[in-house]
């Protein structure tokens, strides 16, 4: 499928490649920069735990992957994501094995960091880009069937877009599957293909747990496609269809952990660990802003903080679903996408700051139609993970993919340039209707001076981070100061991405 | 915002992320002359050798490190001390990086003053200037060599684009004045000083009637020239003369102990030679002919020494600039016999650079991007200039790749190379009629070769055996690239060229 398009996308166009070209040229540079936990003993960081889970799953029976035993210390990075994770850690373990059996020793491999094994590990993440992220990537854009000059926008945002260089390339993860695997189901949806979008969700969630923040528009989406069709057979028939691809694809991922009970039951608790707290460090979510004034995890018990986060996402996951189910159109599923995601990061338990990156893929492929709030908030959802990309060294690679990524984009687009915005044509979504003649563009009056105030405010806090220690009193004050602000942008967006998909905005208030 | 400073961020950016990358002894070399010229007073500069690597450049260049070494002293001043030899603490390789990526500046402004010479619509991201942007200051061969490897070839060239862009406008005195500056900077150029100098001669020292064939000297000009040229050369040297160490300043500058070939053997026609030789070593064994010497110690081996050859005759210095100053002549007389025609001159410009390049003495690969850098401000304007350019950039950016050597720039080598083929096989304008089947068989195997370097003689299982095989089919393949471009320019410039763009004469 994917080389499928490939080949249609080559003959049609070969900037595409120039485009995928330079994003893996980044990706490449990225790498060059530290990652995370480097030289940090005893425990490191992300990059020793995906090296971890390659020396186990190398050497260890699957029974044991997610078994605490002697050999397999479930305390020291444990496996914590769905068997697809497994699989892949076991097939880049294999190739390790090959090229230096070092790599992967039971035991005596711990903490390394010498050059030619961070050269390899380095290579799995370029090369897991290069096989699911950037296809899936190409895909989507050309699904989205608009002009080139909309195409070739649409795939240099997804392929340039900084929070995601940072963290795969530079931090190290390996996110750019899990929702490269989203971005393609996206992609086969817009094409009609339901089942395949179904399989390859599935895929995705098999991939990341963390995926569980999309799945709700993606059944949502799914079932009123199906609820739409003209006859009833043709509903079960398609209900059929999208019901058995994806348990299909569950069921072969999960087969070998199927044949006894008790290895699902214990993927199951490595997976959802409810004895972790609200939140672990600085995130910029609701709970975590209110904690600052109002200490939630003190006053209040495990089981009713759950509660808690579970009505409020629940609550708030239920309009934009309901729409969806209503009027499954695709804007409408990305639209979805983008607020459930954000939903769950404001609301929900135990989230990362890593997490905002699945509100800002949806955010992303809605560029076309909403080019400046999009670019806005993709800057944001980087610039929040400040805390976490100061801690790894990262800072300049931040700042000069961040300015790359914005400088590319007004190039591409003109989107901060008042002039060229008025002259050139805009981007309308399909919800809003056309009025002729030339749109008056109140977003240049107030929107892309209010970009630049946002990210000089994320500039001095960055600055101030690294030159200045915070006073005694507050040790995190830096990290805190950084979350509180991004919360005020995060729930900003939240309101606004609502407005949008409940049409409040008519065209006398233009979207951008 | 003026376009093309949206590149120059784009590119900063790009090269802010290499600041971590493979850096060549060139680092250590630089930061030696930070050293040198920060610590030791001016006696001291061109007779100093506590390090291997000396000062070999000219006097301006040191005054340019020794501006940078005041800057220095705010990043981590033990750079700065003579005895630290391979010191590279992390403040001075943020230090040198971002000196280099700043230099760059001086780029953005030549382009700048060229990318009014070059005529063209095109919307905001595919206007000339952008385009023209795109390829220089975000060449392959200048990232690879500049900010991974590690020189101040974007500096350089941009004050060579610089004097070229007052030559389009008939200010004679200040392209000299830029010309002999970048002289005193890297006595390279020297290589170029034959086409200013029939230029200027032509075109401001002389004037011929229309019609008639008689120069008339211009005594009032060519006086004028002469103090601007002999005033910045004795500013330069006039300190070192004073100390009567002018001699010292020639040995260092000029050390033709070096071999014939760098080690890396540059991709010119001496790659050939040493391949006959080498040929005729391997048949004379086979005959049973005696070999005298050792010359059949490997040359591709890493280090700089002198070449032997066993059987065809060694060639000397002299007889390398004969052979140069001999292929530069059909274009120095074309050119005088185009007055006032920008386009040409930088044509001249170009040949002179490859015709040195491809028989110079001791040539370094990197100094193929003399020609290839400014070629862009061509390859912009016509068909035929920009396919040629498609092919020599190509070659270039692939014969420069062993530069950074280890695996870790594998990608970026290929990367690089290829973005930057892509980018001006759709951005340049289009020749007529499609590119024949050996242009695109030619590029084809370019990124086979450039794969078989990187990994493919590695993948093969030849890593023991024949290490030399990769830079030696590198040189070779890249070499024939080179030579044809050059033939094809020639060929292009002596019986295709129609009027180029008029200088206005003041």
């Amino acid at each position: 499928m994917v080389i499928i398009a490939v080949q249609r996308a080559l003959k049609m166009d070969s900037r595409y490649l120039l485009v995928l070209g330079l994003g893996l040229l980044l990706r490449w540079a990225v790498s060059l920069h530290p990652h995370s936990g480097q030289r940090k003993p005893p425990m490191f960081g992300d990059y020793e735990a995906q090296r971890h889970w390659m020396e186990v799953t190398h050497n260890l029976p699957l029974a044991d992957w997610y078994r605490n035993t002697t050999d397999n210390d479930l305390l020291y990075w444990g496996l914590d994501y769905p068997p697809l994770t497994a699989y892949h850690s076991y097939l880049c373990g294999a190739v390790a094995a090959r090229v230096d059996p070092s790599f992967v020793a039971l035991h005596a491999s711990r903490g390394l960091e010498t050059p030619e094994h961070r050269l390899f590990m380095r290579a799995t993440v370029l090369v897991a880009d290069l096989l699911v992220f950037l296809p899936a990537a190409l895909w989507f854009a050309v699904a989205l069937r608009r002009s080139r000059a909309v195409t070739l926008t649409v795939l240099a945002v997804l392929v340039l877009y900084p929070g995601l260089l940072l963290i795969d390339h530079g931090h190290f993860q390996y996110n750019g599957v899990s929702l490269g695997l989203m971005v393609a189901a996206a992609a086969a949806l817009l094409g009609r293909r339901d089942a395949t979008g179904a399989a390859l969700f599935s895929l995705a969630l098999n991939y990341k747990q963390m995926e569980l923040y999309h799945a709700l528009p993606f059944f949502c989406y799914l079932l009123g496609t199906c609820l739409r069709q003209r006859t009833w057979a043709a509903s079960v028939g398609k209900l059929a269809k999208i019901g058995a691809a994806t348990v299909l694809t569950f069921g072969l991922v999960w087969l070998p952990f199927l044949v006894d009970a008790q290895r699902a039951v214990e993927v199951g608790a490595r997976l959802f660990p409810f004895n972790r707290g609200l939140f672990e460090d600085k995130v910029a979510n609701f709970w975590c802003s209110l904690s600052v004034v109002y200490k939630v995890k003190q006053l209040h018990s495990v089981a009713a903080i759950a509660s808690m986060c579970l009505s409020t996402t629940a609550l708030f996951l239920l309009p934009t679903n309901l729409l969806l189910l209503a009027d499954p159109t695709p804007h409408n599923l990305l639209l979805s996408l983008l607020n459930s995601a954000l939903t769950f990061f404001l609301f929900s338990f135990q989230v990362h700051e890593k997490s905002i990156l699945l509100a800002a893929l949806p955010a992303a492929m809605l560029f076309p139609d909403y080019p400046l709030s999009s670019l806005w908030f993709l800057l944001a959802s980087t610039l929040s993970m400040l805390p976490l990309l100061l801690k790894d060294d990262l800072l300049l690679a931040t700042v000069a993919t961040t300015v790359f990524f914005t400088v590319a984009v007004n190039m591409a687009t003109g989107v901060l340039d008042a002039g060229r915005r008025a002259a050139a044509p805009k981007q309308r979504s399909r919800l809003t209707t056309t009025s002729g003649g030339p749109p008056a563009d109140p977003c240049s009056r107030w929107a892309v001076p209010a970009l630049y105030l946002s990210l000089t405010g994320y500039a001095v806090l960055a600055l101030t981070s690294v030159t200045v220690s915070p006073p005694e009193r507050y040790p995190d004050l830096w990290p805190v100061l950084v979350s509180l602000y991004s919360f005020a942008h995060f729930a900003g967006f939240f309101l606004y991405y609502h407005l949008i998909q409940f049409q409040f905005f008519d065209e006398k208030f233009k979207v951008c | 915002m003026d376009s093309i400073y949206e590149v120059f961020i784009l590119t900063s950016c790009l090269k802010l992320l290499l600041i971590p990358a493979y850096r060549s002894t060139d680092f250590e070399v630089h930061r030696n002359w930070l050293a040198i010229t920060h610590s030791l007073p001016l006696e001291q500069w061109y007779t100093e050798s506590t390090s291997e690597w000396t000062l070999d450049y000219p006097p301006l260049f040191a005054w340019f490190e020794y501006c940078l070494s005041q800057l220095a002293a705010f990043f981590d001043p033990r750079m700065l001390e003579v005895q630290n030899l391979n010191y590279a603490s992390p403040a001075t390789i943020l230090f040198q990086r971002l000196t280099v990526i700043a230099s760059d500046f001086v780029l953005l402004v030549g382009v700048k003053k060229c990318a009014d010479t070059v005529p063209g619509q095109g919307t905001y991201l595919t206007s000339p200037r952008v385009r023209l942007a795109a390829l220089t200051l975000g060449s392959a061969g200048l990232i690879m060599v500049d900010h991974i490897h590690f020189q101040y070839n974007g500096l350089l060239i941009g004050l060579l684009l610089i004097s070229y862009a007052h030559m389009t406008q008939g200010r004679f005195l200040k392209s000299a004045f830029f010309f002999t500056v970048l002289l005193n900077m890297k006595h390279i150029f020297l290589y170029l000083a034959p086409a200013y100098f029939v230029f200027l001669l032509r075109n401001y020292c002389v004037t011929i009637p229309a019609g008639g064939w008689l120069p008339r000297p211009q005594l009032a000009n060519t006086a004028k020239l002469g103090l601007v040229v002999l005033g910045v050369f004795g500013l330069s040297l006039a300190p070192f003369a004073a100390l009567g160490q002018l001699p010292q300043l020639v040995s260092r500058l000029f050390p033709f102990k070096r071999g014939l070939c760098h080690a890396y053997w540059a991709p010119n026609l001496w790659v050939f030679y040493n391949l006959a030789d080498k040929l005729a070593v391997f048949g004379a064994r086979r005959l049973g002919v005696s070999v005298p010497g050792s010359a059949a110690a490997s040359m591709t081996g890493g280090l700089v020494q002198d070449v032997e050859h066993a059987l065809l005759p060694a060639v000397r210095p002299a007889a390398t600039f004969a052979l140069s100053a001999a292929a530069m002549l059909p274009a120095l007389v074309t050119l005088w016999r185009r007055p006032a025609d920008a386009a040409a001159f930088l044509r001249a410009l170009v040949q002179c650079a490859l015709c040195s390049f491809l028989l110079g003495w001791h040539v370094h690969e990197k100094a193929v991007l003399l020609a290839v850098v400014p070629l862009a401000v061509l390859a912009l304007r016509s068909g035929p200039e920009a396919r040629l350019y498609l092919l020599l950039s190509a070659a270039a950016h692939v014969s420069l790749g062993p530069l950074l050597f280890g695996g870790r720039e594998a990608p970026a080598r290929l990367l690089l190379a290829g973005l930057h083929a892509g980018y001006a096989a759709q951005a340049l304008p289009a020749a007529a009629g499609p590119p024949s089947r050996a242009y695109t068989g030619y590029l084809a195997g370019l990124a086979a070769v450039a794969v078989y370097d990187v990994i493919g003689h590695r993948a093969l299982g030849l890593d023991g055996r024949w290490p030399f095989l990769p830079l030696l089919v590198t040189s070779l393949y890249c070499a024939v690239g080179v030579v044809c471009c050059w033939l094809a320019l020639y060929w292009h410039m002596l019986f295709r060229v129609e009027g180029g763009q008029k200088i206005k004469v003041r």
